[in-house]
């Protein structure tokens, strides 16, 4: 990876992430390195209890590291305040959930408005990128539905674009796929895809091969620790919905 | 997060549980309409007081003949023959601090005018008596010196008699009888309403005292010039207890009681009256006014306990805006400003129902409506301040969350 010269979006040193739960001690990660580029589409996997989601959580900045480093463009979360680490979720980081964790009273618009509440742009500009974002999920007729009047694909749709909506440098997905059914876990796998060949990172946490096919690199956790970190050829997942819908 | 935009989130916030919101406002709702209705009530009763006061005349030192002893037989108060005309004249002229001493009888009466006749009180009165009171004749004119002397068969009607006896004619000039006495009416009084006792001071006739005395009412005590009252004014910027003591010694000197021995007379201060009547109506405003504290406090708990719970309940939704990017500050503004706006809202409500019930009071007691906006102010400033101090707790546990516990909430 040193070969590489373009910089890492983010760069993990020795990092370890040490829970102290009563008397026990609990090694969620236990000396992870390695580096993630601009652009790129990886899975992580591992069973559970492996540290993948401890991982996802450091490089999400929810959680901080026992010790090592985490560098994100350059910058050592360590040593963020929980407000600067709080602005740093909300400018480069986009998360989308397993159960998609979205706000059951306000609509889509206002779920995906949510963050940029919080990056304090005014109303105006809100609602249109919030508008452009549903549009680029394929949501631009369900904006004003409740989350509950959407159906399990649409919600992740709009989790997924409160989740670009302020650009983030990378967007992180811990079993984005784990409540929908095949067909629309394919689709959302196609959605992931085509926002990564516009140049957004995407970070996919799952225990499924089939999910993991669709990343250009795979990276495998176990006892906290990576066991294996392999590039392969994506398997295309527009392609993948095609032939269901043919055999279907 | 911009403060209009979080008071906009934690208005749908408290929309999204209508029924827990309002339920948890009711300790305020109850606390600040206690205030309202309460500060209003008072200050309509004072006015009335202060205006039944003012009817009356005020500065007034009312003498009654006191319990005296006659022959082993005790009589009651005010049945006394001990007051006198000379009483009320020394009074007059040996006190400085008097501007009016106004002997007075009166007696239950059947007044007759031609077909029509009503029971009413006749008072019998001499020139001191209006200044007294403060009483002037509304049509007609008042008796004249020579009259209230000599006896003159003139009187002077109250507008409740006025209105039985004559209803819509002019009774000046014309001739009623009291009983089997003829009088010419020489006049109407002006309106004075209720006492501050309940009576309807208008349903009276005045005559002259000596007239009164001698043919109409108290003949009994017409030899000794004795009089049922004698009603004293003192004079503006008099200290009325001081005069008081003033006129009781010489109302002693003047009877001949000795030293040791009770007086045959009792004086009645109507700026006494007046504050115990005070002191009931701030008693009253106490005892509300501790309810509406309680009420308060038990509202913020409320507030606190439903916030608490909210913020259990809320523990993944505070999670997930922690993860697209809420800092800690902004989920305590979060909690604090919805704990605000209930108890703000709570403080409205219980604005409108205060005044409310001060309208009804109003009506109810005939009283002039009197809401002192700055009690309605501080009222609404008073409940922010309940929801602030009591949303604190739980805004300050929201904002501690772990984002990673939070999430992983159910």
């Amino acid at each position: 990876m040193g070969a590489d010269i373009s910089p890492a979006l983010i760069a993990v040193e020795n990092l370890e992430r040490i829970y102290q739960m009563g008397e026990e001690r609990v090694v969620a990660l236990a000396g992870v390195t390695t580096e993630i580029r601009q652009g790129s589409f990886v899975a992580v996997m591992g069973p559970s209890g492996s540290g993948k989601s401890t991982f996802m959580n450091v490089l999400g900045c929810l959680d901080q590291p026992s010790a090592g480093s985490y560098r994100l463009k350059g910058v050592e979360v360590g040593r963020l305040s929980p407000t600067e680490l709080a602005r740093t979720r909300n400018r480069e980081i986009g998360f989308v959930f397993q159960q998609f964790n979205l706000l059951q009273r306000v609509d889509a618009l206002g779920n995906v408005e949510l963050p940029m509440l919080y990056a304090g742009l005014p109303k105006r500009e809100r609602r249109a990128r919030a508008e452009a974002a549903l549009a680029r999920v394929g949501l631009a007729d369900r904006m004003r539905h409740l989350p509950l009047q959407l159906s399990g694909g649409q919600q992740q749709r709009v989790a997924i674009a409160r989740a670009l909506v302020n650009r983030p440098a990378c967007l992180l997905a811990d079993e984005p796929t784990g409540a929908l059914d095949s067909r629309t876990s394919l689709d959302i796998m196609a959605l992931f895809q085509a926002l990564n060949r516009d140049g957004v990172t995407v970070i996919v946490v799952t225990h499924e091969p089939d999910v993991a096919a669709f990343a250009s690199r795979v990276i495998r956790f176990r006892d906290g620790k990576i066991v294996s970190d392999a590039e392969q050829a994506p398997r295309d997942a527009a392609a993948a919905l095609a032939e269901w819908s043919e055999a279907a | 997060m911009s403060f209009l935009d979080a008071i906009l989130s934690s208005l749908s916030a408290i929309r999204a549980h209508a029924l827990r919101s309002v339920l948890t406002m009711l300790g305020i709702v109850i606390g600040v309409a206690a205030v309202i209705a309460m500060v209003a009530v008072g200050n309509g009763a004072r006015e009335r007081v202060n205006a039944q006061i003012q009817s009356l005349g005020a500065n007034l030192i009312i003498v009654i003949p006191g319990n005296i002893t006659q022959g082993g037989a005790r009589l009651g108060t005010g049945n006394a023959s001990t007051l006198t005309d000379a009483d009320a004249q020394a009074l007059k002229t040996e006190i400085p601090a008097v501007q009016a001493a106004a002997p007075l009888v009166r007696g239950g009466v059947q007044v007759v005018s031609g077909g029509q006749n009503w029971a009413t009180s006749a008072i019998g009165v001499d020139l001191d008596y209006f200044v007294a009171r403060d009483w002037v004749v509304e049509r007609g004119r008042e008796f004249s010196e020579e009259e209230t002397r000599r006896g003159g068969q003139v009187a002077l009607i109250g507008q409740t008699v006025q209105r039985e006896l004559f209803g819509g004619n002019d009774p000046v000039g014309a001739q009623i009888r009291v009983r089997n006495v003829p009088f010419e009416v020489i006049g109407v009084m002006s309106p004075k309403g209720q006492s501050m006792f309940g009576q309807d001071q208008d349903d009276v006739i005045l005559l002259p005292l000596q007239t009164a005395r001698q043919r109409v009412v108290g003949t009994n005590r017409a030899k000794n010039r004795s009089v049922n009252q004698i009603m004293v004014k003192i004079r503006e910027g008099e200290d009325l207890s001081a005069a008081e003591e003033e006129m009781r010694r010489l109302l002693r000197q003047r009877h001949r009681i000795q030293d040791g021995r009770d007086d045959d007379f009792s004086l009645r201060n109507m700026a006494e009256i007046q504050a115990t009547r005070e002191e009931s109506a701030r008693t009253m405003a106490m005892l509300l006014l501790s309810v509406a504290a309680v009420s308060l406090v038990v509202g913020g708990i409320g507030i606190m306990n439903i916030m608490l719970v909210s913020v259990t309940e809320r523990t993944k939704e505070i999670g997930l805006r922690m993860a697209v990017g809420a800092r800690p500050l902004d989920v305590m503004g979060q909690f604090l400003i919805e704990a605000t706006t209930i108890a703000l809202i709570g403080g409205l409500i219980g604005i409108g129902i205060g005044i409310g019930i001060a309208i009804i009071t109003a009506m109810k007691a005939g009283w002039p409506l009197l809401v002192d906006p700055l009690v309605v102010v501080t009222a609404f400033v008073f409940s922010g301040l309940v929801g602030i101090v009591s949303g604190f707790y739980p805004a300050f546990r929201a904002a501690r969350l772990d984002p990673v516990e939070a999430l992983r909430a159910a």
